[in-house]
């Protein structure tokens, strides 16, 4: 579904990314890890087209998407969190769902009508986990702890139907119990058989749920496989914990 | 014995809340008052005034409409500093197509209007990928440069300019067409800013990156944002051609910058209803003042730097919150 | 006539580099926006001038102290004003705008107009080149303005100042965490930005006279140079201001005098359709905002 061929972006003299490629296969959940700096970030902004690569190819279903648009990659059906939750803190919470379901790609799916943004954005806030009863889909965002705040984005990813999801390391910041309330979400996702790509730095938790890893390190890939046999891998030990000199 | 204030919405606006306001006539005068008010001062006044003060009216209204055009702009997270590109521009359409080719006020004013909006969002579309300082800095020497460019190659008149336009019926007229649609735009655009539409606009000044996350295209919503404020801008420019019957370099001038940009600042941005506010008490000022000539810019000047930063809310604001609030000392439990 | 011409747009690309420096180091480096700056150009022209002819200085100490005068107000300004609204562009924006604006019609409203209100020029001569009689100062004007970007280049690639004031124009926060005061770093660059529009008034006024309208001038001038070479860009101003100054003066000498502002302005709608950021603009498009 998704191919990134040999893809470099090079900021100045540091290479971000390193003639990176890699292959998503639709439905499946990969994770991908590696030491702060080592590119994770920057590929998933050149996936979703804020970044655009300084050579190499991103081919989504076929389409070449390395130097779309960002706004029209999210139409095609890739949607992603970011890292930095920033949400418009005056607002409250639903209201900010309000913008993603007022995206063209949401009028195309609901057959040329938006239907009820309100209900929908408070249907989907209670789905990841904003409890209807203590209204807080009403609170303003900016009165929200981070966990809410990483839901909130979740949120707002799902609601633009996306075929592939990219998630920015959204464990950080969550408690175990809000971690809990996230991976059925995610769980039904895959078994609506979305795509989904997971960047992480809570290893446990992504090792229960994923299918495949991915290592990334000085903006290369470094391993590539099931969870179990890419740590065992010499030199994903090697980039996280330092070698023995 | 500690104290600090608080600050908690008045009775009456809590009982307006919600649909039981229709039940009392105290709370509906309380909710529609503010409305109705400015509204009826503005078509009443008129038959009231004496002929000098019907034309400062019309200054109003004008300065009133190139301020909301200024605050479109600023809501969605731009800033202009060049009011007077749309309102020139609108200024000279309608002033060639009534001298040049005769039509009359109904028509220039009206193609000027729509055509004056298309030309400048033309000219400034390239800005609107960049950071938002690209466009204050084109909006600002844009115009200036027109008006050095006029000067020199004398098209259109040159320094002496258009005149001899048709004038508009009668004085009245001009107020209350002027008036009109100053109302229309003034509820208009608080309509529209409150609908989610609106919300996108915002959106884009808080966090254009979100925006696009979204995939909303950032650069349409803001040509369109630039398309109706110009549009505005360019309506005050081809009426005050007919009023004036004269059209001439000076349309393009600082001074239709400044003191929109003066009276959304003073009045406070975000809410329209500010700027027309700072409109309203700017341009009496303005002229009341007139025997201090130049100086009247060194205040709009120092208007802008004290309100943008130390009343960054604006007058409109303040009043607000004095009609919906009311302030108490309040002992802070040890 | 072409090697007229072309001294003279030499000179008069030279006089565009002198104006936009300034301001391409206080926004283009450090960030800040400074409306200001004609203003400040203005205003240490009249100070100079002041110091001249009512205080009776002589002219190095007239303009020494007002370059050290001039950068003093820009610090003050930063600490006072932009300080408060630091980050929120916009507002920097409107508020130096009210300055320098108040700055300038204070001038117009004292009424200090006229052919009186000038400086004098190093020497008073002229000398001859490629045919056509090239006055001294206008000489100086290039000399300078090659050791100022030389300077300036250096000052900010090679000492630990001028490396923060790329530093806080690039992430801030990185360089807070360096150790580096972000807020005295841009004091220091809107007051050498400031010093550098004071300089470049010391040598260019000479050429005329000092008026309020002066100021604007200035202002469009060094936006249309920062346009068009794109903001931050030391090699772009130059390169900005050769391309416009020489579009300038070739247009008056072969097509006529009035066409010179059309082409500037035409220079910056063509630049904005085709390259928006500027021709060495590192201003990266909204997408590369991160």
């Amino acid at each position: 579904m998704l191919r990134v061929e040999s893809v470099s972006k090079i900021f100045g003299r540091v290479a971000a990314v390193d003639r990176l490629s890699c292959e998503v296969r639709s439905g499946e959940l990969v994770g991908i890890i590696g030491p702060n700096g080592s590119g994770k970030t920057t590929l998933v902004n050149l996936i979703s087209g804020f970044i655009k690569p300084t050579s190499g190819r991103i081919l989504y279903n076929g389409q070449d998407i390395t130097h779309t648009a960002p706004h029209k990659i999210v139409g095609m059906g890739i949607s992603r969190t970011f890292q930095m939750v920033r949400p418009f803190y005056q607002l409250p919470a639903y209201k900010n769902m309000i913008i993603p379901l007022y995206s063209p790609r949401v009028r195309e799916l609901a057959g040329g009508r938006y239907g009820d943004r309100n209900a929908v954005a408070l249907d989907l806030l209670e789905e990841v986990g904003f409890e209807r009863d203590a209204n807080v889909a009403y609170k303003p965002a900016g009165t929200l702890p981070q966990g809410y705040l990483k839901r909130l984005e979740l949120a707002k990813a799902i609601a633009l139907s996306p075929q592939l999801l990219i998630l920015d390391e959204l464990f950080s910041g969550m408690s175990l119990a809000e971690v809990a309330s996230v991976v059925p979400v995610i769980e039904k996702l895959r078994m609506a058989g979305k795509t989904i790509i997971m960047i992480e730095h809570r290893l446990k938790e992504l090792f229960r749920i994923a299918d495949r890893i991915m290592v990334l390190n000085y903006g290369r890939k470094i391993a590539d496989g099931a969870a179990a046999e890419v740590m065992e891998s010499d030199e994903v030990k090697k980039a996280y914990l330092g070698s023995e000199e | 014995m500690k104290k600090r204030r608080e600050r908690i919405d008045r009775g009456i606006k809590a009982r307006s809340e919600d649909v039981y306001a229709l039940a009392s006539w105290r709370e509906m005068l309380y909710l529609a008052g503010p409305r109705l008010l400015p509204a009826a001062a503005f078509l009443l006044l008129p038959l009231f005034l004496g002929a000098y003060w019907q034309k400062v009216m019309i200054s109003v209204a004008v300065f009133a409409l190139l301020a909301i055009s200024w605050d479109m702009l600023a809501q969605t997270g731009m800033i202009s500093l060049g009011q007077a590109l749309f309102f020139g521009m609108g200024a000279y359409v309608s002033g060639i197509l009534n001298v040049y080719f005769g039509m009359p006020p109904w028509i220039t004013i009206p193609i000027a209007t729509v055509s004056g909006g298309l030309l400048c969002t033309l000219i400034l579309r390239p800005v609107l990928r960049l950071r938002g300082i690209y466009f204050s800095m084109v909006t600002l020497i844009i115009p200036l440069m027109l008006v050095r460019i006029i000067e020199a190659t004398k098209i259109f008149g040159g320094t002496e300019g258009l005149s001899g336009m048709t004038p508009l019926p009668s004085t009245l007229v001009e107020i209350y067409l002027v008036t009109g649609v100053l109302l229309g735009v003034l509820f208009g655009l608080r309509r529209l800013m409150e609908t989610d539409y609106g919300l996108v606009l915002k959106g884009i000044r808080d966090n254009d990156r979100s925006v696009t996350n979204a995939g909303i295209n950032i650069y349409w919503f803001k040509t369109q944002a630039l398309f109706i404020a110009s549009t505005i801008g360019a309506f005050a420019g081809a009426f005050m051609t007919h009023v004036y019957m004269f059209v001439g370099m000076p349309v393009f001038a600082l001074d239709y910058s400044i003191l929109p940009m003066a009276a959304a600042v003073v009045g406070g941005g975000g809410t329209f209803a500010g700027a027309t506010l700072g409109a309203v008490i700017l341009v009496p000022m303005s002229e009341a003042l007139r025997g201090i000539g130049g100086l009247r810019i060194v205040m709009y000047g120092l208007f802008l730097v004290v309100f943008t930063v130390a009343v960054p809310e604006g007058l409109f604001d303040y009043i607000q919150r004095k009609y919906h609030q009311m302030e108490r000392w309040v002992e802070i439990d040890q | 006539m072409f090697a007229g011409t072309f001294v003279f747009a030499l000179i008069n690309s030279s006089i565009l580099i002198l104006l936009a420096i300034g301001f391409n180091l206080t926004f283009g480096i450090s960030g800040v926006a400074n409306f200001a700056y004609g203003a400040l150009y203005v205003m240490s022209a009249y100070l100079s001038w002041t110091m001249l002819n009512l205080l009776h200085l002589p002219f190095w100490a007239s303009a020494a102290l007002s370059i050290a005068f001039t950068m003093i107000a820009g610090a003050l300004m930063y600490r006072f004003i932009l300080l408060r609204v630091r980050g929120q562009a916009l507002s920097e924006v409107i508020a130096t705008f009210g300055i320098g604006l108040s700055i300038l019609e204070v001038f117009r409203y004292l009424g200090l107009v006229g052919f009186e209100y000038t400086l004098p020029v190093f020497w008073n001569e002229s000398i001859m080149i490629a045919g056509a009689y090239v006055d001294v100062q206008r000489i100086v004007i290039v000399l300078i303005a090659l050791v100022l970007v030389l300077g300036l280049w250096l000052f900010t690639h090679f000492t630990s100042t001028g490396l923060a004031f790329r530093g806080i124009a690039q992430d801030e926060r990185t360089a807070l965490t360096f150790g580096i005061d972000s807020d005295r770093i841009a004091a220091l660059s809107v007051s050498f930005g400031a010093g550098l529009a004071a300089i470049a008034a010391t040598i260019i006024i000479p050429l005329g006279s000092i008026a309020p309208d002066e100021g604007y001038d200035v202002l469009i001038k060094a936006l249309a140079v920062c346009i068009i070479g794109g903001l931050g860009s030391t090699g772009g101003v130059i390169v900005a201001g050769v391309i416009i100054g020489f579009a300038e003066r070739f247009t008056d000498t072969y097509i006529g005098s009035h066409w010179t502002m059309i082409v500037s302005l035409a220079a910056i709608l063509l630049v904005l359709a085709i390259k928006p950021s500027g021709l060495f603009g590192q201003q990266k498009e909204l997408e590369e905002r991160i």
